[in-house]
């Protein structure tokens, strides 16, 4: 081996590396062993799939591009960059649509030998972008990884050339483990952990991958080699864990928690659908999947689950909450405690399948016919999400109704480090089902209890309780149907009161920052990892300027309004067209000075446009 | 346990259909099947949609949900799910069942829960006061059809058997001793048990089903099956019907043998029911009774089965080691 001459080590803080091929490329794994790695080496990192919702595009073309970034970081990081510093281009329709987001001077490593004429056409390049001085911008390393991946397996016997091609992506990651000084040891391991019965395909795999890095190590490719040390966060074990994953994991968990069994009811549906396989193969759990014949169907049953009195959950996007909606109600009607998960996606309409927005909140606050109101609340990071499930059935049970979770398509495929909790530290969900009659007439099914509001959870099989529910309106106590103009009118005060009182029960509304002055930053949802870095930013640089990060969507926390009151800007940074913002007036109607940031492009904030476009606010008022 | 009667199936709401309407035959007659059943009332669940037949649950004394329209189906399965042990009762019509509800019809025979699914057909829509219905014959003249209905109209038998249910049967309102027969079959069979009865709907299609409800006329235009006997029928149980090709006719027993009469069976292949479904009054009388029985795993059973399997396979769920099941690492204290 010959040391390459001018080798020098760099120490940097943190890294923002991208992936990008075509949907065939196995970019997504590649991204993915790139994370594990990092992460088991101990950095901080947050991942950003980027995938077509298409299956397989025709290959070669724009729309077929496929791509998966991570920031790894020796810092606590909370989002999955702003731009690319290294992008690693596996042909030139991948180089076309990402190269624009590449930071200038950027690292950028091409598979030269996917830069056919024919390639090349159909990402509509007139010339090669790797002969015409166009990529002078960047620190290009120009790599024949299809041929030299080809030489390398040439040795293994009797694997098609088909075969050894599958391997490349595994090539392109030894490049990238030399550069950052990454070890293999987590994906040799995982190569046989998922090939082992097909010796030939886990030796070809595991030769790219060695490959790759020995040509980096020989070929003296980069001048520079990175290291990113370990970040210091919180003492204790981790794992990585996506949005989907952890919000499985707590429905999973609330199951053990309460003791019951839980019944996840879906119809597939991007970017929902991962929960429904991650509970799938988690029966043992005293879990049930409904795979539904429909999104109605799928809410119907849920109903059904918890009138037996199973933690019934729906999981789903926004198109199936509009399906939805009228079951949602029936359970608002018959108070029935179930959770129904919302991981949004681009719309309206089929919109954006695999792409994150926020444009659900006012149709699951007001998307309902009648006086319809349902607790919401909103993950703020992939692992919160387990905290959310956990949280969205304690309100459930509590108030004996349907619960929002509002998560998204970021959130969803987004990976981060989890502090793993002890299950034991976690408090049990208590539920308590009527056994006994409530009155001298009997059970009466619409008796409040006087402290929460909610009425009893009576379970057929009971004896002595037997009731029927209903859609119609009620009387009061009795759950009878009553067209009564009065009793009519108690119900539906009833059934906003009861949520309304879950304010006492949910935590007060912090902030970052003075607690009074001119900018409060209102922000939701998955928007918090680039909003808090960049409020971060800003009080580095001596800013004045808060920050409240709200979980609870409806009810507010109770001090909310008297919060915002102190503040004579608000500030209110979401992925829609200024929803939050909406309600916030009317919960504040006070306030005079709302100020939207929207964003809809089926991307999250970065943390650079929040700090210009808050600084921009800032000083309109020196 | 002290027995159980008629009455413990009535609750204190007032019943408020017209009056004459055939549902009331139907509700006593399965307020008198229940006590028979020896199940503890508290297991007994009823739930229905929206429609004339859909209050049925309020006037039973069990527990009950009338829910929204079409989705009684989803919503007796995700009970059943969670609930294997209960006896889940939907009750439906044929705008409930069939038009809104009727993708969940279809999945809920496939997969073959284990509950029993009362379709009131009256071949028009009640509550809302008179259109036609998925059930209607074609150029029936409604509010909503003033020049005729053009539409053909669906056959639940036919679809049931389409797709797959695991008991099919039809029955009359206005023929007890019938109905409380089938109803009882349909109580004890495992899996989907689906009963089609013919309900007269007093008010929007009275007589649609005279033909058939009318003890006078009832031999000549309806076939009993009866699972191993020919299909013969007729005040003086003098025709049968017999299979021309493809086709059933009615033949005279005065000149045909019995040996050629079509013979049920309620195990055959699906294609003999089918055909039975396809006849018609007034060109063939039209069969009730059990068109389709036979067992098959139940859904709720099996669902139950593979968590009890996967428990047996990877032992109780432990939380601790779901959370360490990934590549973890450590970060020591500072
Ligand atoms: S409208 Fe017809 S089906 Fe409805 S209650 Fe009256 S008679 Fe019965």
């Amino acid at each position: 081996m010959t040391e390459p001459k001018f080798l020098t080590y760099q120490d940097v803080s943190s890294v923002i590396i991208r992936f990008v091929g075509d949907s065939g490329d196995g970019m997504q794994l590649t991204g993915t062993q790139f994370t594990d790695t990092s992460a088991v080496y101990g950095n901080d990192i947050s991942t950003l799939p980027d995938y077509p919702s298409e299956i397989r595009a025709p290959s070669g073309t724009l729309a077929g591009v496929s791509g998966f970034q991570v920031n790894f970081s020796s810092e606590d990081i909370l989002t999955p960059g702003d731009a690319p510093q290294v992008l690693v281009a596996m042909n030139p329709a991948a180089l076309k649509t990402n190269l624009g987001d590449l930071e200038l001077g950027g690292t950028l490593i091409v598979n030269t030998d996917a830069f056919t004429e024919g390639n090349l056409k159909k990402a509509g390049y007139p010339h090669n972008p790797l002969e015409d001085g166009s990529l002078a911008g960047y620190q290009i390393h120009l790599v024949p990884l299809t041929s030299l991946n080809r030489t390398a397996l040439h040795q293994i016997e009797g694997l098609a050339n088909k075969d050894i091609d599958r391997c490349q992506n595994f090539f392109a990651l030894g490049i990238t483990f030399w550069l950052f000084d990454r070890p293999l040891t987590t994906s040799l391991k995982w190569i046989q952990d998922k090939f082992g019965k097909q010796p030939k395909i886990a030796q070809a795999n595991k030769l790219a991958l060695q490959a790759g890095y020995d040509y980096a190590e020989n070929a003296s490719l980069f001048q520079t080699r990175y290291q990113i040390k370990p970040a210091h966060l919180p003492a204790g074990t981790y794992r990585k864990i996506t949005g989907n994953e952890a919000l499985a994991y707590g429905l999973v968990t609330v199951a053990s928690k309460g003791n019951k069994p839980i019944l996840y009811c879906s119809y597939p549906i991007t970017p929902a659908t991962d929960i429904l396989h991650t509970l799938a193969a988690l029966k043992h759990f005293n879990v049930r999947t409904f795979q539904a014949e429909d999104e109605i169907a799928a809410i119907g049953a849920a109903i059904g689950a918890a009138f037996g009195g199973a933690f019934a959950v729906s999981g789903t996007s926004g198109p199936g909450i509009a399906l939805k909606s009228e079951g949602i109600n029936l359970a608002v009607a018959l108070e029935l405690p179930l959770v129904v998960v919302d991981v949004q996606r681009g719309g309206p309409s089929t919109g954006l399948p695999t792409k994150p927005e926020q444009a659900d909140l006012l149709q699951v606050m007001f998307g309902r016919h009648g006086e319809s109101p349902v607790p919401v609340i909103a993950p703020a990071t992939p692992s919160d999400c387990f905290n959310v499930a956990i949280e969205a059935f304690r309100l459930a049970v509590r108030a004996m109704t349907p619960v929002f979770i509002l998560s998204d398509g970021y959130l969803a495929n987004s990976a981060e480090p989890w502090l793993i909790p002890n299950p034991d530290d976690i408090a049990p969900i208590v539920v308590e089902h009527a056994t006994a009659p409530n009155s001298e007439t009997g059970f009466l099914p619409y008796l409040r209890d006087p402290e929460t509001l909610s009425r009893p959870w009576a379970i057929p099989g009971t004896p002595g309780l037997e009731h029927r529910i209903g859609g119609l309106a009620k009387q009061p106590m009795t759950g009878n149907v009553s067209y009564h103009p009065t009793e009519n009118e108690q119900m539906n005060h009833e059934r906003a009161a009861k949520i309304a009182k879950l304010a006492d029960f949910i935590p007060e509304q912090t902030l970052i920052g003075p607690p009074s002055g001119d900018v409060l930053v209102v922000s939701w949802g998955s928007t918090f990892g680039a909003v808090h870095s960049a409020i971060t930013q800003l009080h580095a640089t001596g800013r004045a300027i808060s920050h409240a990060h709200l979980r609870y969507l409806n009810p507010f926390p109770r001090n909310l309004g008297a919060m915002m009151s102190g503040f004579e800007r608000i500030i209110v940074p979401e992925m829609n067209l200024g929803q939050m913002l909406f309600i916030l007036r009317s919960h504040c109607t006070s306030h005079r000075n709302f100020i939207p940031i929207s964003k809809i492009q089926g991307r999250p904030f970065t943390i650079r446009e929040l700090v210009e476009k808050l600084t921009a606010i800032l000083e309109e008022r020196p | 346990m002290t027995e159980l009667t008629r009455k413990d199936f009535v609750s204190d709401q007032i019943v408020r259909w017209c009056p004459g309407c055939g549902d009331y035959a139907i509700l006593a007659q399965v307020q008198k099947l229940l006590p028979e059943l020896g199940i503890p009332r508290e297991k007994i669940v009823f739930v229905s949609g929206i429609g004339c037949s859909s209050r049925f649950p309020y006037y039973m004394n069990n527990y009950g949900v009338h829910s929204i329209h079409g989705r009684a189906v989803p919503i007796a399965t995700g009970l059943k799910m969670a609930h294997p042990d209960l006896n889940v009762w939907v009750i439906t019509g044929d705008g409930d069942g069939l038009s809104i509800g009727g993708n969940h019809f279809i999945h809920l025979m496939r997969r073959n829960v284990d509950l029993n699914i009362i379709l009131f057909n009256n071949r028009i829509y009640g509550l809302t006061k008179g259109q036609y219905s998925p059930t209607s014959p074609q150029g029936l003249k409604t509010k909503s059809s003033p020049m005729g209905s053009l539409e053909q109209p669906l056959n639940p038998i036919a679809i049931a058997i389409g797709a797959e249910a695991t008991f099919v049967a039809r029955t009359i309102d206005g023929h007890l001793k019938h109905m409380a027969q089938v109803l009882e079959r349909a109580a004890k069979h495992k899996g989907t048990s689906f009963v089609e009865i013919y309900q007269n709907c007093v008010i929007f299609n009275d007589g649609a089903f005279k033909y058939a409800a009318d003890a006078a006329t009832r031999p000549d235009n309806v076939v009993e099956l009866e699972h191993g006997k020919p299909l013969i029928f007729g005040k003086k149980r003098d025709k049968g019907v017999r299979l021309n090709g493809l086709e059933p006719e009615i033949v005279s027993l005065a000149t045909v043998s019995e040996k050629e009469i079509l013979v049920h069976n309620e195990t055959a292949p699906p294609s003999l029911a089918y055909l039975f479904s396809q006849m018609h009054h007034p060109h063939l009388p039209e069969p009730i009774g059990v068109f389709r029985s036979l067992e098959r795993p139940t859904y709720d059973a099996q669902v139950q089965a593979q968590v009890d399997t996967a428990i047996q396979l990877k032992g109780q769920g432990d939380l601790h080691k779901l959370f360490y099941d990934a590549d973890t690492w450590q970060v020591p204290q500072v």
